[in-house]
């Protein structure tokens, strides 16, 4: 949960760093000096999103301080960037996001050069639809939308979105995400339609049903699925793998499943925004995660499906096939990756979303 | 009383800052909001200002006048439940012990301390299914042995639901409800009960005809610091509501983040900023007309 704060004014850290550069560029530094960047990288991501000690480990091989930020979502980050970068070298977008940045010239290209490591990526990461050629992001951990359930309470396998949007099986104890974008996308890829469809039609056939569905809804979880069914609060719901499995090392009663029907398949990527302060040590910074063994550290520690395949390959047996983390291919054959709509479908689905809500 | 004419170059020294604050931190962001409302976006981060008013007609159709009708009444009962357990405290504060009296005021804002956002978390683990509340009633349930009778405790679906989102908002804006009571009472002139009470009228006659005409202005900024910022809260609905909870809050913090429709959030939250403009005129009015009610 975030609150959100505009960014029309200069912001104060640009108005202090931008002024004090010129400060100590004035007095104190030869002009040479000025060509090589101070030792710093400013690191904006998600929580819990990267190595035990990989910050220190790129500190230690670099001499260069990483300070990370957070945010809890991509709207969030989207936001922050939108009037201007505030002092960010390196994001963490979701692949709709890289795409809406690239189309409003958020983003920085990245120089390949500069990424010898670029070699570690799986071959299927190696392009994307979205970002064609990789000019603008590098992969950084994938995975799947799908249904985390407690075991003792749902007799049977769980494998269809049916149990989520259709069906009162978990009447009362289920919850879905907070979020127009997913839910509804979830629910037309149920109904046999594209995640990213922008027909009006099959956006209204979603949003019935899950008016209809809303009776057996406890609560549209904003990004804490996971806590509620770890806490016993609800039975099923809707969460991104990654955060199911993290519960799942403490309880052995909850599983996740990937839907029949496929699923949402996202791709969180490195990115350097623009007006980044420090592109050369952005650069080093995408190099050195890409590198395998620190590739295998984030890894071991945050649970996701890498896009590293070298660091893949250093990872014991027991992450390499968990069906939870990586899905078997002919689920994975019916999933889509999300794609940028278009400024209009997102405002169609908000519309329908708070229609869904207010019902 | 000095004029503030006597010593202009003072008095400006003084009032800059203040201005300055107000003028660029308050003034000019809304400015630009309210500027946006009358905009139209022209691609994902470019809005012009064309001056339309399609943002507001747009708001106009049911379903925003639903979330917005629904956030009325749940901040309307939170203000009247706020109303109803300030009074007394207020109240009671008021007629303590003086040394007890700081110190029970400073019980009232101790909550302020801590951020907002961490008491409504620690809210959740109040009410929640093996939440705090539940915890404590299975263990009366138990100790009294209803157990044998009635088989195992249920426990109380306390949380996503109305239920929570007012028990939220009433604990997170009672301060505001108890302050400016508390003001007024302490100002209340106690010879006035007396008197009453001396001529005879009952202890509920002396409340209702002289007690609280005379804390109508506590009562009245009570209400309004309360019931506003309810109006507009996202945080309270969007953790400790359910499935129904979206309030008028939510849907234009929605429009600033994942709808990215600034001139629409913007007018949305203009209409908001109309309508208590017109409920502060309408009591203004009829303040003005009864007369001698200072607020």
């Amino acid at each position: 949960m975030s609150s959100f704060r505009p960014r029309f004014l200069p912001n104060r850290r640009h108005i202090l760093g931008g002024g004090a550069s010129a400060l100590v560029g004035l007095t104190f530094l030869p002009r040479f000096a000025m060509s090589e960047e101070e030792k710093k990288l400013n690191f904006y991501n998600w929580d819990t999103y990267i190595g035990e000690t990989t910050l220190a480990d790129f500190n230690k091989a670099t001499g260069i301080e990483v300070k990370m930020d957070l945010y809890a979502d991509n709207d969030e980050l989207f936001a922050k960037l939108k009037e201007g970068n505030p002092g960010y070298d390196v994001i963490v977008p979701t692949n709709d996001y890289v795409e809406r940045m690239i189309k409003a010239g958020m983003l920085v290209p990245i120089d390949h050069a500069k990424i010898p490591n670029m070699s570690n990526i799986d071959k299927k990461f190696q392009d994307a639809a979205f970002d064609p050629g990789r000019k603008h992001s590098i992969p950084y951990m994938w995975g799947t939308l799908g249904i985390g359930y407690r075991k003792s309470k749902s007799d049977g396998v769980i494998d269809s979105w049916k149990v989520l949007l259709d069906s009162d099986k978990f009447a009362g104890k289920l919850s879905l995400l907070g979020d127009a974008q997913n839910v509804i996308g979830c629910t037309l890829k149920y109904l046999g339609h594209s995640f990213n469809t922008t027909d009006p039609a099959q956006i209204k056939e979603a949003e019935e049903l899950l008016i209809k569905q809303k009776k057996n809804v406890k609560v549209f979880a904003d990004d804490n699925g996971q806590d509620l069914l770890a806490s016993g609060e609800v039975d099923a719901c809707m969460e991104w793998n990654g955060d199911i499995i993290q519960v799942m090392k403490e309880d052995k009663d909850l599983a996740y499943a990937v839907p029949t029907e496929g699923t949402l398949l996202w791709q969180d990527c490195v990115c350097i925004p623009k007006g980044a302060p420090h592109p050369e040590n952005a650069h080093m910074f995408l190099n050195f995660i890409l590198d395998a063994e620190n590739g295998k550290n984030i890894a071991d520690t945050i649970q996701y499906a890498t896009a590293n395949a070298a660091a893949k390959a250093l990872m014991g047996k027991e992450y390499q096939d968990n069906p939870a983390i990586f899905p078997p291919e002919e689920i994975i054959a019916k999933c889509e990756p999300g794609i940028y709509v278009g400024e209009e479908a997102i405002k169609i689905r908000d519309e329908a979303w708070t229609r869904i809500q207010a019902a | 009383m000095e004029s503030w004419k006597d010593n202009p170059r003072v008095f400006w020294i003084l009032a800059l800052p203040g201005t300055f604050w107000l003028l660029c931190f308050f003034l000019l962001p809304l400015g630009i909001i309210w500027l946006m409302s009358f905009g139209e976006k022209t691609s994902i981060t470019d809005v012009a200002i064309t001056g339309t008013l399609a943002n507001y007609l747009r708001a106009f159709d049911p379903v925003y006048l639903q979330i917005l009708w629904k956030s009325i009444w749940v901040s309307g009962l939170a203000t009247a439940l706020c109303l109803l357990v300030a009074y007394p405290v207020a109240f009671a504060i008021c007629f303590a012990p003086a040394r007890w009296k700081p110190l029970l005021l400073l019980l009232v804002i101790l909550p302020f301390w801590i951020n907002l956002l961490i008491r409504t978390y620690a809210l959740i683990a109040v009410f929640r299914t093996n939440g705090f509340v539940n915890y404590g009633l299975a263990f009366v349930y138990d100790l009294v042995g209803l157990s044998a009778l009635l088989g195992p405790f249920q426990p109380l679906q306390l949380l996503y639901n109305d239920f929570a989102v007012i028990a939220g908002l009433v604990y997170v804006y009672m301060p505001f409800m108890v302050l400016p009571l508390y003001a007024t009472i302490e100002r209340l002139d106690r010879s006035y009960l007396e008197a009453s009470l001396d001529l005879g009228a009952s202890q509920s006659r002396t409340f209702l005809s002289v007690t609280l005409p005379l804390t109508m202005p506590g009562v009245v900024s009570g209400i309004i610091l309360v019931f506003i910022p309810c109006l507009g809260s996202f945080l309270t609905p969007d953790l400790l509501g359910g499935a129904n909870a979206v309030m008028i809050g939510n849907v234009i913090e929605r429009q600033f983040k994942a709808a990215n429709d600034w001139p629409f959030g913007g007018a949305l939250s203009f209409l908001l900023m109309y309508a208590t403009f017109f409920a502060l005129a309408a009591r203004s009015a009829l303040a003005g007309r009864k007369s001698g009610m200072e607020l």
